[in-house]
């Protein structure tokens, strides 16, 4: 060790006094991160709990039994599994070539002075609460489709399966119409985010060749973001996942699995919401927070997938500018 | 627009663009040129004629509007929202700006290099090279892969990468990389090649690299070149163009330029005096 000359020494103690507010900061934010985690923990070790009357009495043959009998005490969740991938799956295929689109227009094509007017639109949209989507849902929506949308499609597209069957109007189709609406605003801005960052360095070279507008689109902005726009849509699926209220307004409440889209379809988040208050039985509430636990499992697998992706997203930009 | 057809046939056929009595008609006459990034006017009242298959390098201070000027030349700057330009430039012979002609058309006759190399990411070494073809709707394989080896000869890149073409274009280095983008600005075959400081992201060997090229091609293509580097400048170009403040000040032999200048502006910036 060398000796402290002690005119550098009291400098030295100043200094040491300066680092306080660092490490208390450090270990604040240390906390605060600990504690989300800590909470998910919970919540899942909680539903696990809940469920263990359901777990122990299923097993695993819960996640792939038919038959949801609150009555005979026998609980299934195959079909609200079904209705929620389904719904969540009808949702993702709309709402992600309407937001990409938006977003195209909003980053390559709208003139400057509009784009910032749609934004605030777009974010607008995403704070409307559920339940007025569920409104407009069950007394616009589903009268229109009942009597033009579903007719045409049937007509038309009917040799297939899924357009087969009574027209009831709540359906399958109506809950995944109705969350593609809910979630295009976050589609939207989050592939705009990432169409954003596709460096205009590209788009140069692009048009440097002689390209269109369409086709700088095309080779330089859409091949570089595909991957994050991906990302954009997992992200919206697991929004889609775990939307409640305007979905179990539109999709008919009944579980069963059918090819058809026009047939009545349940989800997980919906019968929890619809159940919990009438579940009589030990046995009965224990299954809903199985089917709870599900959806956990469900929305984490999905959020994970997309934290993967968008990692790779940002690895790989950085590695190429 | 039958203007593109006549490209397409050209490139189709393979053979060198074939340029109109070469030593009378000059590659740019640039006329009367100004240029405004919304308010603020970058370029004032530029006038002077580029020499075909000569190279003509672009020096002056950072922002006196070399890029701009550059970018007026094949119509990039249109893509900058609130840029407007007046004046006119021919391109042998041909007006770029007439309401009839395409952008698009323009951009396919005068190639551009830029100061960061810039391949697609998502594409091969060989689509990199061949895409602007491939825009041009050119599929025939054969013909590709031609254009393919003699594209990447050109830019002296073959020997590097002949084995593995099938390697993403950002995984070479960087000077390869913009030699890949030489060589995606030739396989189209332009009548003229624009250069944006393509040598100060590189090291001294990549820079020597690519002016021994800028050497081997002027004699196929004529070359507009910005440059930073009085060395650069004066070692590679037959002509050059000192801008400042948006004006061109001095236009002459390169020569002429860095040994007797006539203005006491270029004698001041190019012995370093400022800039
Ligand atoms: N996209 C743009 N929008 C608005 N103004 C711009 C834009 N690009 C350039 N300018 C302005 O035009 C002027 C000329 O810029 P330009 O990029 O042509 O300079 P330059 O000579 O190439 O500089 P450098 O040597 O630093 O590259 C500058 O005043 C600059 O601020
Ligand atoms: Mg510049």
């Amino acid at each position: 060790m060398h000796e402290i000359a002690p005119q550098y020494s009291a400098a030295l103690n100043y200094r040491k006094g300066r680092k306080w507010p660092d490490i208390s900061f450090k270990y604040l934010a240390m906390v605060g991160a600990l504690m989300i985690v800590l909470l998910i923990v919970l919540v899942g070790y909680e539903l696990y709990r809940s469920s263990s009357l359901s777990v122990h009495q299923f097993g695993f043959s819960f996640v792939k039994n038919l038959a949801w009998d609150p009555a005979a005490d026998i609980y299934g969740a195959l079909p609200f599994i079904y209705g929620t991938l389904v719904s969540s799956l009808l949702a993702l295929l709309i709402a992600i070539p309407l937001g990409v689109a938006a977003a195209l227009f909003l980053t390559e094509v709208a003139p400057l002075s509009i784009r910032q007017p749609i934004i605030t639109i777009i974010e607008l949209l995403a704070s409307v609460p559920s339940v007025i989507y569920g409104l407009w849902g069950i007394f616009v929506l589903i009268p229109w489709m009942r009597d033009s949308f579903y007719p045409f499609l049937k007509s038309t597209f009917g040799f297939l399966p899924l357009f087969k069957g009574p027209i009831y109007g709540v359906s399958m189709l109506s809950g995944g119409i109705v969350i593609a609406i809910m979630i295009l605003p976050i589609v939207t801005s989050f592939s705009r985010e990432v169409l954003r960052a596709v460096p205009d360095l590209q788009r140069e070279a692009a048009y440097a060749l002689g390209a269109t507008h369409w086709e700088v689109i095309r080779i330089a902005v859409l091949s570089y973001a595909k991957r994050g726009l991906f990302g954009a849509g997992v992200l919206g699926l697991g929004r889609a996942l775990g939307e409640t209220m305007a979905v179990t307004m539109v999709i008919g409440n009944s579980p069963v699995i059918s090819a058809s889209l026009f047939a009545p379809g349940y989800t997980l988040a919906s019968v929890i919401a619809n159940e919990f208050a009438e579940a009589t039985t030990d046995l009965y509430m224990s299954s809903l927070f199985e089917l709870g636990l599900v959806l956990l499992v469900i929305t984490l697998i999905v959020n994970a997938i997309a934290q993967l992706m968008l990692r790779q997203l940002t690895n790989g930009a950085s590695a190429k500018n | 627009m039958t203007s593109i057809d006549n490209l397409k046939k050209r490139i189709i056929i393979g053979t060198q663009v074939i340029k109109p009595t070469v030593s009378v008609i000059p590659a740019f006459e640039i006329r009367n040129l100004k240029l405004w990034y919304s308010q603020n006017q970058a370029l004032h009242d530029v006038s002077f004629d580029i020499a075909a298959n000569q190279v003509t390098a672009i020096i002056g201070p950072s922002g006196c509007g070399k890029s701009t000027f550059l970018r007026s030349l094949n119509r990039l700057h249109e893509t900058i929202a609130g840029s407007r330009m007046e004046g006119s430039i021919k391109l042998f012979g041909d007006d770029l700006y007439l309401k009839s002609i395409d952008a698009a058309y323009v951009r396919r006759r005068v190639g551009m290099v830029f100061q960061k190399s810039n391949p697609f990411p998502t594409m091969s070494i060989a689509e990199n090279v061949l895409v602007g073809l491939r825009l041009n709707g050119v599929n025939d394989q054969k013909f590709l892969k031609q254009r393919l080896e003699e594209s990447l000869r050109l830019s002296a890149l073959w020997d590097e990468v002949k084995d593995f073409l099938d390697r993403p274009g950002v995984s070479l280095s960087g000077g390869q990389q913009q030699r890949l983008c030489i060589a995606r600005a030739l396989a189209v075959q332009p009548e003229v090649l624009l250069m944006d400081e393509p040598c100060s992201a590189l090291d001294p060997i990549a820079t020597m690299k690519i002016e021994e090229l800028i050497q081997t091609l002027r004699t196929k293509v004529s070359i507009v070149i910005v440059t930073h580097n009085m060395q650069q400048a004066s070692r590679c170009s037959n002509k050059t163009a000192f801008f400042y403040l948006g004006r061109l000040i001095e236009y002459s032999e390169t020569r002429t330029i860095f040994t007797n200048p006539l203005n006491p502006q270029t004698e001041a910036y190019v012995s370093g005096r400022f800039g």
